[in-house]
């Protein structure tokens, strides 16, 4: 899993294609969506986001500033993606943020404790993860979902061997920025 | 009413004292909250306790919430306890697996208290 500065050029996955004619033609029985342009999975990914967000953390994302100010996320946690489609899903942001998301789900004496912040912020995850693929028309049966994994401190980089198409949405959290990405199985 | 004693299971700790306390927040009398980390856990403690209601995530490691939910259905104490499975896999292929395991009720995460509040008093009152 790799996040790099400037993603290669997006496509849609042939899978993905051949299980989802037509743009937009929306299921009826769950509201879920057939994305057919790269903006339409970074849409559905924000839409999970914010959902996660609202009712778990209990805060209105925003976005962030333009230009985006220097971000360098020690932060991050990752859930898998098999089935239909496969990739992965992974959220970045800082400790400082981590600790303040956990804070705010936890709303007691948890506040600080390394070891909420890592929990919190995977199961943040594993629920965005589960929102995007229960949006998205075939993949809330067609898909499982690994157990979250997360990974903090300087100096790592996430190398994906994906290959395949990378969206990414970025947020403010009470003034600190994080990057939720999903990258697919090329 | 009477006050319920509950076992809360998922892998998260964060989760289940979320759990915990939308309970709280949708009006139930809790008596006794237990916490298991996955589906082996919480049958070992569903054999050693008296519970009025189970709930229970899916994805968990060691033993996950459907097995659990089969093998719970399996001993004569636990038998009817109500399970409520709460789990981010809320394609309808799982709901019907997990509700023909003997699931008593199925809520997708991220959840609110006022979900909570729905599908788990009627199953404490009945």
């Amino acid at each position: 899993m790799a996040t790099t500065a400037e993603p290669e050029r997006v496509r849609i996955h042939l899978s993905a294609r051949a299980a989802w004619p037509g743009a937009h033609a929306g299921d009826k029985t769950t509201g879920a969506t057939q994305p057919a342009t790269p903006n339409d999975w970074a849409e559905e990914l924000a839409k999970a986001t914010r959902e996660v967000f609202e009712i778990m953390v209990g805060t209105t994302l925003t976005l962030p500033a333009k230009p985006r100010p220097p971000f360098i996320p020690d932060f991050a946690a990752m859930v898998g993606i098999a089935g239909s489609l496969c990739g992965l899903v992974s959220i970045r942001t800082t400790t400082e943020c981590a600790r303040s998301i956990a804070a705010r789900m936890l709303g007691d004496d948890e506040v600080g404790v390394a070891e909420a912040a890592q929990d919190a912020f995977g199961e943040v995850c594993n629920m965005i993860a589960g929102s995007f693929k229960g949006r998205i028309s075939g993949l809330a049966d067609g898909c499982a979902l690994s157990v979250p994994t997360v990974i903090f401190g300087r100096d790592f980089t996430l190398f994906s061997l994906a290959r395949g198409e990378h969206y990414e949405v970025t947020f403010e959290f009470e003034g600190k920025l994080l990057s939720v990405s999903l990258d697919l199985h090329g | 009413m009477k006050p319920a004693r509950v076992l809360i299971v998922d892998d998260s700790s964060v989760m289940r004292k979320i759990v915990g306390r939308s309970l709280r927040q949708a009006g139930l009398d809790v008596l006794q909250v237990l916490e298991a980390s996955n589906g082996s856990e919480a049958l070992t403690l569903a054999r050693e306790n008296p519970l009025d209601l189970i709930l229970s995530d899916i994805n968990m490691p060691l033993m996950d919430g459907l097995e659990f939910v089969r093998q719970l259905r399996g001993i004569e104490s636990t038998h009817e306890t109500p399970v409520v499975m709460i789990t981010t896999e809320a394609g309808e292929a799982h709901v019907v697996q997990a509700l023909s395991l003997g699931a008593s009720a199925y809520i997708r995460k991220p959840f609110t208290p006022e979900q909570i509040k729905e599908r788990v008093i009627p199953l404490l009152r009945g």
